[in-house]
């Protein structure tokens, strides 16, 4: 099999950061290809260093390279530079651990994590020497895949990819490989036939199976061309995470990356509900993994990389059973007398509650330098809205208990541009920010209070899928209202994102198939890298949606209604989309939702469907947990005052 | 107790930076379960201390790395290589490891020189070994060169303390280009091999670069940090002695 390495190797000092392409990560494998193994190159389509710690790409590498009938190498997209001395020297797309170019692979399958690197999904097919179209492959190209929860609006790159699969991926890629692998023994005559067989796995959805029609702009549907393929595609849903426990051998990279430390997922899936959030949506059910196993694979995982600091990740950390006895167990000083230094535990996802402050204080014993909570909106009507029930008092309990404890400075996540917002919804950020602050002075002088605000994007299989985003200039309008009303503010600062990209972000996330052409013209006329500020331009998407006749407005701008066909109704996260609606109109009339792990089912479908229930630890909710527990937060019931009460001692 | 640390940096792992290698010494160190010492105060960091940052892309035969270890119970220093080569990723090896003395001179303050491979590329192995030979009869070679935003002159003849094409002139040719072994000071600032081809003048690149010994004054004698006599050790070994990982 070949390898360009002997061409790279002297491209490598000429560029940025040359160590992304070397592979030779702790935890990589070199497989073996040959004939009758499937040959799969995972990509994630942006830099290595965003790339590298993706746990779902992590997963799938590790469960094919397992299995005997399978081999999985990795991929990233070039940096600018060195595709710039690639393309001249007629160099494909390669994987880091052989330099295999991607052509040879039998499937190129993509994460989809932002729909920001849709552009470069197609320069990293067109850099494999593929067509980047999928009615222009022949049966020598390799099969383009993609997955991740982008994949759950499949139609913006219905033209490029050859198969999608929708949800959990660690059952369904073993499926995709003895289809594949049928296909290659019979020869790999056909491409369509494998695509068709590829279309009755379940989960798997083919674009080039469905017909998509319209009326004018309007979408009437996308049915199947032919009987034997689902009308619906339905997510696929592992019942059990602790049947999967993966990554077992993490890759450790040897140069820098994001989340540089050790990760294990506690648990997948939220049913706090959040209106905005489509990850919480469209991975339900909760689905635990045991705390006995969680700490396996921390003690595990923190011998076999050598990394101190570990990383429990779900959609909210904090509501995982038994979290303290965890986090205790993995920050307690170690016994062994030849560990070295301390463990820190980080929660990425924080819940804005006293209990988690109790936590928080807990794992960061020795650098309490930030700390970040997301209360979302502004005022309490707003997050009624957006079922983000967090009580002022919440926040300033939670925001009190953390400078009292000795942090110093605080970032507050927030969205503006949400339905129903007013102008008072949106200085109220300002107002929690000043609030905020004023209660860290009365702890130190140097209090600091950053708000993060972000132009929210709807997404699909929300209840916000139906309304019509912000405009740029609404956004921008604002952001100088929040700017203004900040200014003069002692503690307090104000950062944003690009609102701009934000309407790129609109086109891409509820576009249906027609915006294909968009993606295509963006992409051509040099727009990479989309997720970065310095190759962001939105004049390439204005431009390429003129090109083609399609309407920003209509696309983007425009609220939708309850009779409308949405593109991905052909797509199934498992939730009905008449609950949807009602927590759309629930919304609207700012109703907010308990968590239905400890409240009777509304039922959204999602365990019904799957014939899985939350699969949680606890039958009681977290100490301190907010909407739905009916706990008193600000003191956060029995467990954290104890936690209190212990670090109080250790301190004094 | 502090421990004195040889090792290479060969083949792919060339291309990560020198902060990268400290990470990968961090891990390596905690993988090994060796108990190093921790600096006190609010974010700990484990007591290591390396030599002079090797540029990233360049090889090195001879690489070093002091570490604090706690306590007074004893490490078997002899074993450390084989202890230690299982946690490093392929390409760095631990060549040896000794016991130093407290008070020793740092690395960065006690290094004086170091000997590099430099293959050569951008003109003939004839036209290389001319420019040589005019550097050496050179009384000064002043090179100027843009410094945060300045213009910098520097004369950088006493710096470049030995320089020969390797073997005979017209057999000196790689695949890499022709090669040339300089030792080169590091006080008070190091002289990169690029300023030297820069010195050198004619357009010439440099391609792939090894840093085969860094050099010390031991009561006036020349001498490693830790000599070392392995087998791809030596300024003089011909082309390709040593075993490359890419």
């Amino acid at each position: 099999m070949s390898s360009i390495w002997p061409q790279l190797e002297p491209l490598l000092p000429r560029v940025q950061k040359p160590a992304r392409y070397i592979g030779c990560e702790d935890g990589a494998v070199v497989p073996e290809h040959a004939p009758h193994i499937t040959s799969w190159l995972l990509v994630y389509p942006d830099a290595y260093e965003i790339g590298l710690p993706n746990q779902g790409l992590q997963i799938l590498y590790e469960i094919l390279n397992d299995s005997p009938m399978a081999a999985a190498e990795r991929s990233y997209a070039p940096w600018t530079d060195l595709e710039a001395l690639l393309r001249p020297r007629g160099l494909p797309l390669f994987s880091v651990e052989s330099h295999r170019p991607a052509g040879e692979f039998d499937i190129i399958a993509f994460n989809l994590s932002a729909e920001l690197v849709y552009t470069n999904v197609l320069n990293c097919i067109d850099l494999a020497g593929v067509p980047v179209r999928s009615a222009h492959r022949s049966p020598e190209h390799p099969l383009v895949g993609a997955g991740g929860h982008c994949a759950f609006n499949p139609e913006p790159l219905a033209d490029f990819v050859d198969f999608f699969v929708i949800g959990d991926g660690e059952e369904v890629v073993s499926e995709i490989t003895a289809v594949v692998a049928a296909w290659k023994r019979g020869g790999r005559a056909d491409r369509d036939a494998v695509l068709r067989d590829l279309a009755t796995v379940d989960g798997v959805y083919v674009p080039s199976m469905y017909e998509v029609h319209y009326d004018g702009p309007d979408l009437v549907g996308v049915t199947p061309r032919y009987p034997d393929v689902l009308t619906r595609v339905e997510k696929r849903t592992i019942a059990d995470l602790a049947a999967w426990p993966y990554p077992r051998r993490q890759l450790v990279p040897l140069t820098e990356v994001v989340h540089d430390r050790l990760n294990v997922e506690v648990f997948r899936g939220c049913t706090r509900g959040c209106r905005f959030c489509q990850a919480g949506m469209i991975t339900r059910p909760v689905r635990e993994r045991p705390a006995d196993q969680v700490r396996t694979m921390i003690t595990d995982g923190l011998r076999r990389t050598g990394y101190d600091e570990v990383a429990l990740t779900s959609l909210s950390t904090a509501d995982f059973s038994g979290i303290e006895e965890v986090v205790a167990d993995t920050v307690a000083p170690s016994d062994d007398p030849t560990a070295c230094g301390n463990v820190s535990v980080s929660l990425p996802s924080l819940r804005v509650d006293a209990f988690t402050v109790g936590i928080a204080a807990q794992i960061q014993r020795a650098r309490r330098t930030g700390l970040t909570f997301a209360p979302e909106a502004g005022t309490w009507r707003m997050r009624q809205v957006v079922n983000k029930l967090i009580t002022e008092e919440d926040l300033y309990s939670a925001v009190d208990a953390a400078f009292s404890q000795g942090w110093r400075r605080m970032k507050l996540y927030f969205l503006t541009g949400l339905p129903t917002e007013t102008d008072e919804d949106t200085l109220g950020i300002a107002e929690l920010a000043r609030n905020c602050a004023a209660i860290g002075r009365e702890h130190t002088k140097g209090a600091s209070i950053t708000a993060s605000v972000g132009g929210f994007v709807p997404k699909p299989f929300t209840p916000f899928q139906w309304f019509g985003q912000n405009t740029v200039e609404e956004l921008g309008r604002k952001f100088g209202l929040l700017r203004d009303a900040v200014r003069r503010e002692r503690g307090v600062q104000l950062k944003w994102h690009d609102p701009k990209a934000t309407l790129a972000e609109g086109i891409a996330s509820r576009g249906d198939r027609r915006i294909g052409a968009v993606i295509e013209s963006v992409w051509r006329r040099g727009g990479v890298f989309q997720e970065w500020s310095e190759f962001f331009d939105l004049s390439l998407w204005r431009d390429a949606m003129e090109e083609h006749g399609l309407s920003i407005d209509w696309y983007v701008y425009r609220h939708r209604l309850d009779t409308e066909v949405l593109p991905w109704d052909h797509i199934s996260a498992g939730l009905h989309k008449d609950f949807l609606w009602q927590d759309w109109r629930d919304a609207l009339d700012h109703l907010g939702l308990e968590d239905c792990r400890w409240t009777p089912c509304y039922d959204c479908g999602a365990c019904t469907g799957y014939g899985i229930e939350h699969i949680v630890a606890s039958a009681v909710p977290p100490a301190g947990g907010s909407q739905g527990t009916g706990q008193n937060l600000a003191v956060g019931g029995e467990v954290p005052v104890q936690l209190t009460r212990k670090l109080a001692g250790a301190r004094s | 107790m502090r421990i004195r640390i040889r090792f290479s940096k060969l083949g792919k792992i060339r291309f990560t930076s020198h902060r990268d290698v400290a990470r990968i010494w961090e891990r390596a160190l905690r993988k090994a379960s060796l108990p190093v010492a921790y600096t006190e105060g609010f974010s700990p960091r484990p007591k290591l201390s390396f030599g002079l940052a090797l540029s990233t892309g360049h090889e090195s035969l001879g690489e070093y790395l002091d570490v604090d270890l706690r306590g007074d119970r004893g490490v078997d220093v002899e074993e450390l290589p084989t202890r230690l080569d299982p946690a490093l990723p392929l390409g760095i090896d631990v060549q040896a490891a000794v016991p130093i003395a407290p008070g020793t001179p740092s690395l960065q303050q006690a290094v004086v020189s170091c000997t590099w491979r430099i293959e050569v590329t951008g003109q003939s192995p004839a036209e290389i070994g001319d420019a040589v030979r005019r550097a050496i009869a050179a009384d000064r070679l002043v090179v100027t060169r843009a410094r945060k935003g300045n213009e910098v002159t520097d004369d950088l003849r006493p710096l470049i303390l030995s320089l020969a094409l390797t073997g005979a002139t017209n057999n000196a040719v790689t695949e890499d280009g022709t090669e040339l072994v300089a030792e080169l000071g590091t006080q008070p600032r190091g002289l990169r091999p690029s300023e030297l081809l820069l010195a050198l003048g004619g357009g010439l690149e440099e391609a792939r670069v090894c840093r085969i010994h860094q050099w010390l004054l031991l009561d006036g004698a020349r001498q490693e940090p830790i000599p070392w006599d392995g087998e791809l050790c030596g300024a003089t070994s011909a082309p390709y002695a040593i075993t490359r990982t890419s």
